[in-house]
Order: C-alpha cells, then structure tokens, then sequence
C-alpha cells in the first residue's frame, strides 16, 4: 500500500491555497470600470511600453488601433458622434475582455486537469479492450490518475455554467440572450446552443464516463482477491463498450466546452484533435507519477521496458497530436474561406508566439528528443520531455479558449499561473489519495506475470 | 588467417541453440556463423554481436530527403517562376510552406525507407542473381547450424559440442 507522504501533501495544499488566493487576486483586479480602461489605453497610447500587464506587442498592437482612431477623427471629421461612438465601443471591448480573462485562465487549467484524467481513462480502457500484456503493472497508477475525472469534469462544467450565470457571459457568448436576439447564425444553433440543455449534456457524459471509471475500479479491486478470473472479463466488456460512448461523447464534449466559445466557427476534426492531445497530456503523467513512484521503490517490478512503451506512446501520440493539428490548420489556410479562417488569423496575429512555440514544443522537441530508443529508457529524460509536452498542452488549450475570450488581451501573468497552481495542487492532492486506497500492484490480473516480466 | 577447418555442429531446438552459444563462448571458442531458418530472440546478444546503426542511417536519409524537398520546391515555386496559382502566396517559402508540407512529409519518408532497406542489401551482400551461402538445406526449414573454426583442436570440440545437445557435428573442410 502506498502512503501519501506529508511532504507531498502539503506541496498539494500549499499549491492550492496559493492558487487560490492568485485567483482571487485575478478576480478582484480585473473588473476595472469604463473611465479605467479609458485612462489605461490612453496612458498606453502614448507612453508606448512599460505598462505592467499586457505585452509589449499588444500594447503596440492597441495603440496603433487607438492611433488610427485618432487619425481617423482628424481627417474623417464631419460626423463627431461616430467617433465617440467608436471610441466607446472601442474601450468597452477592451474593458470586456479585461473582465473575461480571469475566467477563461481558471477555466483553461481546469480543462487541461480534467482532460489528463480523461485522457489516462481513455487509455485505461483501451489496455483492457485490447488486452495489454505489458500494462497490467501500471494499471493502478492509472486508476490513481482517472479518480481525478469526475470532480474535475464537475468543475469545468461547472465553471462553464458559472461563467454564464454569474459571470456575465465570461466564457460563451452564446449563453447571452442579447447576443443571440442580435445573432443570426447562433440562432440558428440555439437548438444545440442553449444552457439547459449544454448542462444536461454535460451531466450525461459525465455520468457516463464516471459509470464506467467506478465499476471498472470495483472490478479491478475485487480480480485482486477472486479465484477466477470474471472480474476481469466483466472489465473487458465494459471497456470495450465504454470506448464507443466515449468517442461519441469526447467529440460532443469538445464541441460543447471548447468550440463553442466561438460559436461563430466549426471544423469537423476539432473532436479528435482534442482527444489526441487529451492522450499525450494522459500518457505523459502516466510516465511521470509512474517514473515518481518507482523512484520512491513503491513499483519495484516496473522496469525501464515499461518506461520505454510510455514514452513511445508520448512520441506517438505527439507526432499523432501534430497530424491533426496540422490537417485542421492547412485545409483551412488552404482554401481560405473567409467564415472558416477568421480562427487562424485571430491565431496569428494576436497568438503569434504561443500558437507557433506550441508546435515547436509539442512535435519538433518530441519528435528530436524521444526518438532515440535508448533516451526513452532514461527517466529523467523521459520527465524533461514530458514537462515540456505538458506545457505546450497547456498553450494548446489557451490556444483554444483565449482568442475567443480575451482576445489580444491575453498575457500569461497572475490569473493564468494562480489557476495551474490551484488545479495543479488539486490534481496532486486527489490523486495520490486515490493511489493511497488500493496496492499498487494488481494481484490477480491474469496478464500481470507477463507485465512483470515484459521487457522490450 | 581464416581457419581452413571449420565444424558444423546441427541442432533442432532453438532453446538448445542459445543454451550452445552460451556454453560455447564461455568456453571461449569463436563462432564463424549461425545459420537458423528464422529469428531467434537474443541470439545476437548471446554470440556478442554489435548492435545495428542501421537506424541512425535511416534518420540521415531522412534529413536529406527533408532537405532535396524544400529545396527542390523553394526552387520550382519561389525562385525560378513564382507564379500566382490560386491566390497562394508564393514571395517567400515560408508564406506558401503548409502547401509543401505533404511533399516534404512523403520524401522524408520516401528517402528514409527506400535508402535505409538498399543500405541493408548492400551489407548484407544480398542481390537477385546472387549464389546462396547455405551450408545444409535443412537449416532453411527445421534445423539450427553452428559453424566454428577448428585450430587443431576437434577432438576437445566435438566433445564440448557433442555435451551441448548437438545432433550432428561434421567436420569440414574449406580449403578446396
């Protein structure tokens, strides 16, 4: 049985009450009133850089818009009212934003916690459909893993929610009846788009992935100290079905939680490249709690043969990650529909930086570092690659939910670091009081002779 | 100077081969060569042998066929006639570079496979018109074949060989 050491528990609190409180700094800081962010973009435009939060490149960014403005008033001056009309409209978008961003940094850590969870359930399941004979040593590191799912679902659902109903449309702007009376085309997908029914939704997938975590747990636990071997063939079958539910409802979810904060915009693969990030971010902290608590000589008969499968799967599941980021992006550079490439070009002109630096650290530095067979026996280069595919992760989804939110407001500072650290330690603190509950060896998994003595 | 006797020592278990190899090595003769009809997991570790590089090969052939792609379509596309073909932007590479991503993908892969299995033919010395190395037929369908050199030393051979499960042990001589 492993025990959660006090050292690690209280990294875990610590972490957590230090994101708290860096959240709740993020809160309170950010709803600046009109007159504010007036003063802010005013001061901004004309002392140029050197202002606190926003990077230097959107501040230039904001005053060349502010400086065209004022261009604008000079020489198109016979309507006085248009300009202050454009003026207000201007700061009132940039006030918005300001007051969204707390939100969408809380809600994309909370997404990137939640869909290791999911992404290691999904695996879990795949090692039982498929009947891994490698795998069964590492099972309850993933079990472990997975307990982080549901309350971690809960939350970014319920944030969702929250977001909308006490946030002032934080998130989806869909969910603002003004925005839809003035709004076509989500009209069009009120249908699908509407609170009741997204939070219904939610509660459906999550219920359903939770089912199967739960009875796939008691089944594992109670193979330990059966004489047969029922538990784990009940365990197949539930895998094998919950794989179907699971790939309907992952594509649904990613629509639901992620596409639809720009409800104006869609793409058919956006559910697999979710789930292929989803896999390499599982896999990774696979490798790392796996490689932590063999360290601690809690996992003696894991070998580095199984240290090796992982970080293929890590090098696989990047190189997979980067086909479909790249399918989306080049068919949508390629025929340049106007209603479809809006994404990218809010992408590359405002996220330089992080939409291009997230493929370097998601394929480039995987495919160079994790190539080599013999690196992948190496923990620590194992762990070093696996902070980096978790970071660039981490971008991918700010990537996915900042350009709709914040829009060029964005600045990885206070909100965004308090939000990973709070979610960070929430993560540590279930997981490994989840690992605490069962040995961590399978007794009785009639494939773990096999994994004890699996070697590559 | 390469012995110009050689012994053949035949076994029909692979599990009685690597158990032969192991004995025969710590007895410290030299094995010319093993001849099996299929691949015996570890047998390369047990005689001693040096791990291919055939991989890092590979990883080169594939850095040159990056590089003949870009270069190649840098030249068609942008240098030599940069025409506008459907509003792609062809000023600078990397304005037009997801359009060549598939190219450069498949010639990576091209020069990578077909170069890496060409090296491989080349040493292992295996062509169409090429005379087979076979010493027994039989090694080709059931049997396993261990061929050391002799230095005067066969009856202590034989013996050794015999003790290790052989079936058959044929002295032979290559000097013709």
């Amino acid at each position: 049985m492993y025990t959660f050491s006090s050292k690690l528990k209280s990294v875990a609190i610590g972490l957590m009450i230090l994101g708290a409180i860096g959240v709740a700094y993020g809160f309170m800081t950010s709803h600046k009133d009109f007159s504010e962010v007036e003063t802010m973009l005013a001061s901004e435009s004309h002392h140029g850089d050197g202002h606190g939060e926003a990077a230097s490149h959107h501040e230039t960014s904001q005053g060349d818009a502010h400086a065209a403005e004022d261009t604008h008033a000079v020489t198109g001056g016979h309507d006085g009212h248009a300009e202050v009309d454009e003026h207000t409209k201007h700061v009132n978008h940039v006030m918005h934003a300001m007051h969204k961003r707390p939100w969408a940094a809380l809600y994309v850590a909370a997404f990137f916690f939640f869909m290791i969870a999911l992404g290691v359930l999904a695996f879990y399941a795949v090692q039982y459909a498929a009947q891994a004979g490698w795998s069964p040593l590492l099972l309850r590191v993933m079990e472990g893993i997975t307990a982080y799912m549901l309350p971690g679902a809960l939350i970014v659902l319920g944030i969702a929610i929250a977001s909308g109903v006490i946030g002032h449309y934080g998130l989806f702007v869909w969910m603002d009846p003004d925005v839809v009376a003035h709004d076509k085309l989500i009209q069009g997908k009120a249908g699908w788009l509407n609170i009741t029914w997204f939070g219904v939704r939610g509660l459906i997938f999550i219920a359903g992935w939770y089912l199967y975590r739960h009875f796939s747990r008691k089944f594992s636990i109670a193979q330990d100290n059966a004489d047969d071997n029922k538990n784990f063939k009940k365990n197949f079958r539930i895998s094998a079905a919950f794989l179907v539910f699971f790939l309907y409802t992952e594509s649904m979810m990613s629509w639901d939680w992620i596409m639809s904060v720009d409800p104006h915009w869609f793409s058919t693969l956006f559910g697999w490249y979710v789930l292929a990030g989803m896999m390499v971010c599982g896999i990774t902290v696979i490798a790392m709690i796996t490689i932590y608590l063999k360290s601690k000589d809690l996992l003696p008969k894991v070998n580095d043969s199984h240290i090796h499968d992982l970080a293929k799967f890590m090098f696989g599941f990047s190189i997979f990650w980067t086909y479909l980021w790249f399918s989306q992006f080049m068919l949508i550079w390629y025929s340049n529909i106007p209603e479809e490439v809006t994404y990218f070009v809010t992408r590359f002109q405002d996220y330089q930086l992080p939409f291009l630096g997230m493929v370097a650290m998601n394929f480039v530095f995987p495919l160079l570092v994790l190539m080599n067979s013999d690196y992948k026996r190496i923990p620590w280069f194992v762990i070093m690659a696996g902070i980096v595919i978790l970071c660039g992760h981490y971008i991918d989804i700010f990537n996915m939910i900042m350009p709709a939110t914040v829009g060029d407001q964005w600045y990885i500072g206070i909100p965004e670091i308090s939000s990973i650290l709070l979610f960070a330690g929430l993560f540590i603190f279930i997981v490994f009081t989840a690992l605490t509950k069962a040995p961590l060896e399978p007794k009785r998994n009639p494939f773990i002779k096999e994994s004890e003595h699996f070697h590559y | 100077m390469e012995a110009s006797k050689v012994i053949h020592a035949i076994y029909t278990d692979d599990d009685v081969l690597m158990a032969a190899v192991k004995k025969v090595k710590s007895a410290h003769h030299h094995i010319e060569e093993i001849y099996t009809p299929f691949p015996v997991h570890g047998l390369d570790k047990a005689m001693g042998l040096a791990p291919t590089r055939i991989a890092i090969a590979s990883f080169m052939y594939g850095c040159v066929g990056l590089t003949v792609a870009i270069v190649m379509m840098n030249f068609i596309m942008i240098q030599d006639w940069p025409q506008n073909i459907g509003g792609k932007p062809s000023f600078s590479y990397i304005e037009n570079m997801p359009a060549f991503v598939p190219i450069m993908f498949e010639l990576t892969v091209f020069f990578a496979a077909h170069l890496m299995v060409i090296t491989f033919y080349l040493r292992s010395r295996m062509w169409p018109f090429k005379k087979a190395e076979n010493p027994d037929p039989r090694t080709t369908d059931d049997h396993f074949l261990m061929e050391i050199a002799v230095h005067g030393n066969e009856t202590e051979l034989s013996d050794l060989l015999k003790e290790t499960g052989a079936v058959e042990i044929n002295l032979i001589d290559k000097a013709h």
